[in-house]
């Protein structure tokens, strides 16, 4: 799908040949890791990378990590979610029409994400059971041939990233009176042994919290006492 | 040529029960905009008609099933219907899901009542329990014929009769042709026409005039003059494809090897009839028993070389006892085959796979990925979200079948008073877990008939304490609400109840319901 749409003119200033076996190397998918579409708020953070899984620790991360993709025309779909919150996938730019919802998958659920990953970009997955390492190697050949991508939403074995919420905090209720307004969250992702990057961001939208503006939070905090 | 129709009465009533598993002895209706569209015999004897509003309906037979319209069930539901009379005789066409006609199956029978008296046993035995046959000269008369039928039973009009035995039907069978029918049964009684055969008699060029094309077309049908054909359905054709082997192989290479050109010549004979197989049963068989069979999916279509691979795996699989057998033993299948048939479970036409001039249509990949998880899954088991109006976060959304319309959604675009403001929920539970909800003195939170909250929130924890198996106590660090509903109190729903948005001690937030019966957690902005 994405090899033929991503063709492009053949530089005429190097040698033919190299380039078409640079383009070979890239559709055996080995080494040339092709970027998939992310949401801006999390562009700084972690970019998806098609032929990769990754970890989540919250629902709405996952919903987050897929918006990118179904924004920029992909199909995804959810496999294993019971809980989708539909309004909430609509309001991150969520294409519903372009999403495919597998609720419960049952017992074959291994057998119905492999089947999804070959036809939509980005798959999320929340396994009801733990896998072991071979059958997660079975599922990453997978998506490296098709260049998928799986974001599951529980444990998994071996991951590229895994990214998840250390902190989160509601702005809006108080005792009663107000209603939840925005979510600020330090989400942290963690690659091997890279060390972990920190980001704030704040939903609804995934956005960045500049840190100018945080500076000036953090200042009225401590005029306020 | 001689017509049977076989009718089916009430269609739309019997499949809507059949799905939702209930007895079709229950008075019963299908009801599309709050208005009965079919209902069957128990609920017709009760006062029930078509066009009658849902409550006036309801107030006639209380008891009534009230069963939403869905045209595409109804045709799914008839398909077994046509294959069965399809059995009998070819060239079946399906008027409508309920009705359909089919050249007269005659002398092969012996009589016509016998080839009618056939059909009804078949259809009874296929679990079609109300079905009614007739058999004329022309397609009108036979639906007639039918409609005058009893139950299980069949009215043959002989050759000929079909003006004779239309003159005594009264006008309003037009009804049953649609808006224009009921307009012209009217129109007809007001000019003191009570039969057809009334209707019959009049000049041509008059009733033309007066009643225009479609009042001269049912004055033809009256006269038993009506040669409208009908289209039927031409039956799959055969698209298996075999072959054989004398003396029988043992080794998979040697049958792999031989297969090549039979699967060529399967695709080939597909391709005549511009259809690709995405689904392909392979059967192996030796000393004429099927010894391995398994159904094999393709992402796209089979080509020949696919279908080779596919046996190739197939028989290796099978011969290779337990997967700790030695390797070189793997080559050699349990039992000579004989025989190997390639079967087409699942054909589409080829112009949905044509590659595209730019790379191919990824929506229509998505489509038969999607079509072999519900082979694997079930058909409903794949879902479509899609947005609706409602009040609870579970109301404003709606998991659609995959492959069927959306029916009877809530419009979004209202302000529905009451609904929680704010972003919505991340995580929508279908079941909500039960909850509790505690203030500082360790008591139940209520909400009072006038919407004052007894006491702050202070803790919570999702599960029930009496069974103690609840998960453990967790803070409130902020809460909002209520946010008071009334929903559903004009059919007995769960009466006054409230919403409220609680904060954990972790950062994430919660939405809970607090009906009369208790505290639910209902969503989770994760």
């Amino acid at each position: 799908m994405s090899s033929a749409r991503s063709v492009t003119p053949l530089d005429p200033g190097r040698s033919v040949v190299e380039q078409l076996r640079e383009r070979m190397v890239a559709m055996e998918g080995r080494t040339a890791r092709q970027p998939v579409a992310t949401l801006p708020g999390l562009a700084d953070l972690v970019t998806l990378e098609a032929g990769s899984t990754y970890a989540v620790d919250s629902a709405s991360l996952a919903l987050a990590l897929a918006a990118g993709a179904s924004r920029a025309g992909e199909w995804i779909g959810f496999a294993g979610c019971a809980d989708f919150g539909a309004e909430a996938a609509a309001e991150l730019g969520i294409e519903l029409s372009r999403t495919v919802l597998v609720p419960d998958p049952g017992e074959h659920w291994l057998e119905v994400t492999a089947a999804l990953v070959d036809v939509l970009r980005v798959v999320v997955l929340r396994p009801p059971a733990s896998v072991d390492e071979k059958t997660a190697g079975l599922l990453d050949s997978r998506l490296r041939t098709r260049s998928s991508v799986l974001v599951v939403h529980g444990d998994w074995p071996r991951v590229e990233a895994r990214v998840g919420v250390e902190a989160s905090d509601w702005d809006g209720p108080a005792s009663g009176t107000g209603h939840l307004r925005e979510r600020r969250a330090r989400v942290v992702v963690r690659r091997g042994a890279r060390p972990p990057r920190r980001e704030d961001l704040t939903w609804p939208g995934v956005h960045r919290v500049e840190p100018r503006v945080d500076r000036q939070v953090r200042e009225i905090r401590r005029a306020s006492g | 040529m001689r017509v049977m129709v076989v009718w089916c009465p009430d269609w739309s009533v019997v499949a809507a029960l059949d799905e939702a598993g209930r007895s079709n002895r229950s008075p019963a209706a299908v009801l599309s905009a709050n208005v009965v569209e079919v209902c069957n015999g128990p609920a017709r004897s009760e006062g029930v008609r078509r066009g009658q509003r849902r409550r006036d309906a309801q107030s006639r037979c209380p008891e009534l099933v009230l069963l939403p319209a869905n045209p595409d069930r109804d045709a799914r539901a008839f398909e077994p219907v046509l294959a069965l009379v399809e059995d009998l005789r070819p060239g079946v066409a399906a008027l409508r899901p309920g009705l359909l006609a089919v050249r007269a199956p005659g002398s092969w029978y012996g009589t016509e009542t016998a080839a009618a008296a056939t059909a009804c046993q078949v259809l009874v035995e296929g679990g079609v329990w109300d079905v009614r046959v007739g058999i004329a000269d022309d397609l009108f008369t036979a639906e007639q014929a039918a409609r005058t039928a009893d139950v299980q039973s069949w009215v043959v009009v002989p050759a000929g009769g079909s003006a004779s035995f239309l003159r005594g039907l009264p006008v309003h069978v037009l009804q049953d042709d649609g808006a224009r029918g009921r307009d012209l049964v009217g129109l007809l009684q007001r000019l003191g026409l009570r039969t057809l055969g009334d209707l019959a008699d009049l000049p041509g060029d008059a009733v033309e005039h007066r009643l225009g094309s479609y009042g001269a077309e049912v004055r033809r049908r009256a006269r038993g003059e009506d040669r409208a054909l009908f289209a039927a359905r031409t039956p799959p054709p055969e698209l298996d494809a075999d072959v054989s082997f004398e003396p029988p192989l043992d080794s998979v290479e040697a049958i792999t090897f031989s297969v090549r050109t039979t699967a060529e010549r399967f695709v080939d004979q597909l391709a005549h009839h511009q259809l690709v197989a995405t689904g392909v049963r392979v059967e192996a068989e030796s000393d004429g028993v099927v010894c391995s069979s398994r159904a094999w999916l393709h992402p796209r279509h089979f080509g020949a070389r696919d279908l080779v691979d596919r046996v190739h795996w197939q028989l290796q699989g099978a011969g290779v006892g337990g997967s700790l057998r030695a390797r070189k033993q793997s080559g050699t299948v349990r039992a000579p085959i004989d025989r190997v048939r390639f079967v087409p479970e699942v054909v589409e036409p080829a112009a949905a796979h044509g590659e595209a001039l730019w790379g191919a249509a990824s929506d229509d990949l998505v489509e038969r990925g999607v079509a072999r998880v519900q082979g694997m899954v079930g058909f409903d088991a794949v879902r479509r979200p899609v947005l609706q109006g409602g009040r609870s976060p579970a109301a404003r959304q709606s998991l659609v079948p995959w492959g069927e319309r959306a029916v009877d959604l809530r419009p979004v675009d209202r302000p529905w008073p009451g609904r929680v403001p704010g972003p919505a929920p991340v995580r929508v539970f279908a079941t909500p877990p039960v909850a509790e909800v505690v203030d500082d003195a360790g008591r139940e939170v209520c909400v009072t008939d006038r919407g004052v909250v007894t006491g702050e929130p202070r803790r919570f924890r999702v599960g029930s304490g009496s069974g103690g198996q609840g998960l453990p106590w967790q803070p409130v660090t902020a809460w909002a609400g209520p946010w008071p509903t009334d929903e559903g109190w004009w059919s007995g729903g769960s009466g006054p109840s409230a919403r409220f948005q609680l904060v954990g001690a972790d950062g994430r937030a919660w939405l809970l319901l607090r009906a009369p019966d208790g505290w639910s957690l209902e969503a989770g902005y994760d």
